[in-house]
């Protein structure tokens, strides 16, 4: 554990540390392109030079590790006038196009020049030109000119995807990134690259041109889409909807976190939000009689839902959630299925086509929940039915009532048939869920759900580590988060339960950290950012 | 006449023959090498003050003792024989005229170093070189002097001739490495030093043709022999490749206590035609240009440095009064922005900035501020890159502008294009 001062400030870090790193620690930041901490080290950006005591001329960060007693400067006149030669060198073939790039905003030659350049530009000359808005793959865009060569797109399809598409071709200043002949950039976790590109020559062909960074919201928040969590950001377009066709979540960016997804998201992930501004979207209660849906008032629906659930015995009733639900939308259908006695519930459905898995972030199992699913109790009680048990008795007329939450039974590895036949079977067929499916279309009332990224909650991922997600955005039309539909059902029923008196998700969290082993303990402000893990 | 070592079979029809390299004491060193210690040889080299003849002229025992004592690593020697720096074409000669001295000295510093295999990275264009060395290496196979069991010593040593596609920066050691590991010919960061991890992550040394040429004779003749043809910190005799306005360019070997002036006026004929010197770079084209007052030096690692200049690879480039400065250093900027790897930023970005200014100089639309800007931009960039080459960009930028200042501000002032005059 070598001690060093940086800036005078004195340290003790990790062997091995780079300097870059070591100045991190210090609460100091090194300028830097290429480097990055999932990288190999390139050293060729050259904008990390910082002083060393007894080093004749300022060294590269990122390849210095720190030693005992280095003392390190790194805002000496000489490092000053390094930094400002090359922001002059990065810049003098760029194309200074910031007020069509869509990186503008976000673009560390902008920034940079702001903090450490600020020279007056000496470049007369014509500049070098370059392949410009070059696809590479289904979703990245490449600008050659508004490139700096830093190489990290081609270091990370290298070293971390080991997919190998993207090199650099020629020499000098007309070197450019590219694809190898025969390689198209369409690996799972292709999108990163744009992350990573610090400057503008790789953009998201998704994104590109619809809203301009600095009008983005940014909430913490984590994918939905398997069962892994990975950490992102929700970056919505709340000021200016005119900007990006209505759609209000605009991208989602992979957001730090050690322990699940380091600095990565999968495409499937990053490009997988569009059905949250969809017009499939559900947005009032709907109650149907034969084919003819009606749009009814939240207050005609939970009465509704109170007349039917007085119906029939506990024994006809069916309850089908999600792994798609948070822990607490889960723990509130368990309370409920509790206070009316109904033991036929369950949550597993499987998927038509199996989910696609690697030894890397994407797992098989495409529900954020199912760990949480499980650790909730979601799963038949003695005598009850499972899924394919209430789907049987559903279709043979045993079943009356079958509530659904989410599931499209149309996408699921279930025969149509048997599908239809079972909706078709049961007397009340009730759907809660974000978006129209299959399912909606047959249900006679329909109980419009809140979006992830419209509600605050937690998912369990598969390792059992518990992730807050955070309102990002109002819910769409009436829609309403599951556990508060659940909450106002169960107190129209008059239960008495925690849940039913809860005001917002954390109060449900308490409730099941109260009454769950494996979450005793655990509260969202314990959970922070980046989770913790249930007791095993 | 001085003694000649690396000429000394030259002009001999068949000196690159096996037959004829054996019978003028070809691996008689070889002998000599495989009955001594490792270490003896590598002490034997220090003490000849053998510097390494490619450019940087490291003295070549000391790079030898960086592989880390006790590394069980396969260890690699590598042979520089890309020859790119512009003005150099010695080791052509060799190669061409005297493979076998390459050869032998290539087994006997690989058991110096205890390498059990060696490459010759040889520039692409030097196809002949190639194919008389690739002749030479299956005569010494044949003959049991390369393979397993040299000789009946029981070392082993394979040499593998590996040829380059024609970029200048393949001759930078670490890129030329990159090359060799089938990557894009860029230098590597360093630390690691290749002696540490170099050719495929091993320990690796990199030598030049004439460098590993000069050991057998060194093993033949002793360090003491070897020292004393040169100066105190440089030992032996070297060639050099003279070019340019000289009435009888080419390859000459002197020792290197020979002053430049000499160099020029007393083995080449002086300058042709009895016109005036004007210029001349002592080191190849990376070399700090000198004025007719600053040949006065000895052609050692040391001489032309006390003028500001290296020695280099010691190829002597001579221009007499029918050349324009500006043009020269447009030439030689352009031969920089275009072999430029392109892998760190300064030196890519402003080896085709000060190019693009060279060249608006010479088409008589510089402007006064120009100069300033291309010393300012040489001075900011250089000893900020990953290897060397900027800094060789470096020497000629800033040395033709200000030694010859002068003629850059009348070339502004006339507002017309520069020219060479043509010879007459």
């Amino acid at each position: 554990m070598p001690k060093l001062t940086v800036n005078g400030k004195a340290i003790e870090v990790p062997e091995g540390t780079n300097l870059i790193e070591a100045a991190r620690i210090a609460g100091v930041e090194v300028p830097h392109y290429c480097y990055h901490p999932a990288l190999s080290i390139a050293g060729q950006c050259r904008l990390c030079m910082v002083d060393i005591e007894k080093v004749p001329r300022p060294q590269i960060a990122c390849n210095t590790q720190a030693a005992e007693g280095m003392v390190v400067e790194t805002e000496t006149p000489r490092v000053k006038d390094t930094r400002r030669s090359m922001m002059e060198f990065h810049l003098i073939n760029h194309p200074l196009d910031c007020p069509v790039c869509d990186q503008a905003g976000e673009c560390f030659l902008q920034i940079y020049y702001m903090q450490h350049g600020l020279y007056d530009p000496r470049m007369i000359d014509e500049k070098v030109h370059k392949p410009k808005a070059v696809p590479l793959g289904p979703h990245v865009i490449l600008d050659a000119e508004r490139c700096i060569l830093c190489s990290r797109c081609v270091r990370y399809c290298d070293e971390v995807t080991h997919t190998g598409e993207l090199g650099i071709f020629h020499r000098g200043d007309h070197s450019e990134i590219g694809l190898f002949p025969g390689k198209v950039l369409e690996n799972k976790y292709s999108g990163n690259v744009i992350d990573i590109c610090p400057v503008g020559a790789l953009t998201d062909r998704d994104f590109r041109f619809k809203v301009r960074v600095w009008y983005l919201d940014t909430t913490k928040s984590v994918c939905n889409g398997c069962a892994r969590g990975c950490n992102i950001e929700v970056h919505t377009n709340k000021h200016r909807p005119h900007h990006n066709e209505g759609r209000r979540v605009a991208r989602l960016k992979p957001r730090f976190n050690a322990e699940v997804n380091t600095w990565w998201i999968c495409d499937a992930g990053r490009y997988g939000f569009p059905w949250i501004d969809d017009k499939s979207r559900l947005l009032h209660p709907q109650h149907r009689a034969g084919s003819q849906g009606t749009d009814v008032s939240w207050d005609r629906a939970l009465q509704e839902m109170v007349t039917v659930l007085g119906r029939y015995p506990a024994a006809e009733i069916g309850m089908l959630a999600s792994p798609q639900m948070s822990n607490e939308d889960l723990w509130a259908v368990k309370r409920l299925a509790d206070h009316l006695g109904v033991k036929n519930l369950d949550f597993r459905v499987p998927p038509a086509v199996p989910g696609d898995e690697d030894d890397f972030l994407i797992r098989a199992d495409k529900n954020p929940n199912t760990r949480g699913a499980e650790l909730c109790g979601i799963a038949p009680g003695p005598g009850g039915l499972d899924a394919v048990g209430m789907l049987r008795a559903a279709r043979e007329k045993r079943l009356k009532l079958l509530w659904i939450f989410h599931h499209d039974l149309g996408a699921s590895a279930w025969p149509e048939a048997e599908v239809q036949a079972a909706l078709d079977g049961v007397e009340v067929a009730i759907f809660q869920g974000t978006n129209a499916n299959d399912v909606s279309a047959r249900a006679h009332l329909v109980l419009p759900s809140a979006a992830y990224v419209e509600r605050d909650g937690t998912f369990t991922n598969f390792q059992g580590r518990v992730q807050r997600f955070r309102t990002a955005v109002p819910p769409l039309g009436q829609a309403w988060p599951d556990w508060m539909i659940l909450s106002f059902i169960g107190k129209a029923l008059g239960f008495q339960d925690p849940v039913c008196t809860a005001e917002r998700a954390e109060q449900v969290f308490n409730a099941l950290a109260a009454d769950v082993p494996a979450f005793a303990g655990l509260t969202y402000r314990a959970m922070g950012d980046t989770g913790a893990m249930v007791k095993a | 006449m001085a003694e000649k070592i690396f000429t000394r079979n030259f002009h001999l029809a068949d000196s690159h023959t096996l037959a004829r390299y054996k019978e003028t004491g070809g691996y008689t060193a070889l002998a000599k090498a495989l009955r001594m210690e490792p270490a003896a040889i590598t002490e034997e080299v220090k003490k000849a003050n053998l510097r390494g003849l490619g450019g940087a002229a490291f003295p070549t025992g000391v790079k030898w003792g960086f592989i880390p004592k006790g590394s069980t690593d396969p260890r690699y020697l590598v042979i520089n024989a890309d020859e790119g720096e512009p003005g150099t074409f010695k080791d052509r000669y060799l190669m061409e005229r005297d493979p076998h001295a390459l050869i032998e000295g290539m087994i006997i510093s690989a058991r110096a170093i205890g390498s059990h295999l060696g490459f010759v990275y040889i520039r692409g264009e030097y196809v002949q070189p190639w194919r008389v060395l690739d002749g030479a290496v299956r005569e010494a196979y044949a003959a049991g002097l390369l393979g397993k069991n040299i000789q009946g010593s029981g070392g082993d040593f394979d040499v593998v001739l590996h040829r380059g596609a024609g970029a200048y920066i393949c001759g930078e050691e670490t890129g030329l490495l990159s090359s060799l590991e089938g990557k894009k010919g860029w230098p590597k960061i360093k630390p690691p030093f290749p002696a540490v991890k170099g050719a495929f992550g091993h320990p690796t040394i990199v030598n030049n043709v004439e460098t590993i040429a000069a050991v057998p004779h060194i093993i033949n003749r002793g360090a003491e022999w070897f020292a004393g043809l040169g100066t105190k910190s440089q030992g032996g005799t070297r060639l050099y490749s003279v070019s340019g306005h000289v009435e009888k360019p080419g390859v000459v070997e002197a020792p290197v206590t020979v002053t430049l002036r000499q160099l020029i006026y007393d083995h080449c004929g002086g300058i042709r035609g009895g016109r005036r010197l004007k210029g001349v770079v002592p080191g190849g084209s990376s070399a700090a240009i000198l004025t007719p007052d600053e040949i006065d030096i000895p052609m050692d690692a040391d001489g032309p440095k006390s003028k500001g200049s290296m020695i280099g690879s010691a190829g002597v480039i001579v221009m007499d009064d029918t050349v324009s400065i500006p043009e020269a250093l447009m030439v030689v900027a352009r031969f920089y922005a275009h072999e430029s790897c392109g892998q760190c930023t300064p030196c890519r970005e402003s080896t085709g900035w000060i190019y693009k200014m060279t060249k608006r100089l010479v088409e008589g639309k510089g402007r006064k501020e120009d100069l300033d800007t291309i010393l300012d931009v040489a001075k900011r960039g250089a000893g900020t890159t990953i290897c060397a080459f900027y800094d060789g960009a470096v020497g000629p930028y800033i040395s033709y502008i200000e030694k010859y200042r002068l003629e850059f501000e009348d070339l502004i002032r006339s507002n017309a294009p520069a020219e060479s005059t043509s010879y007459a």
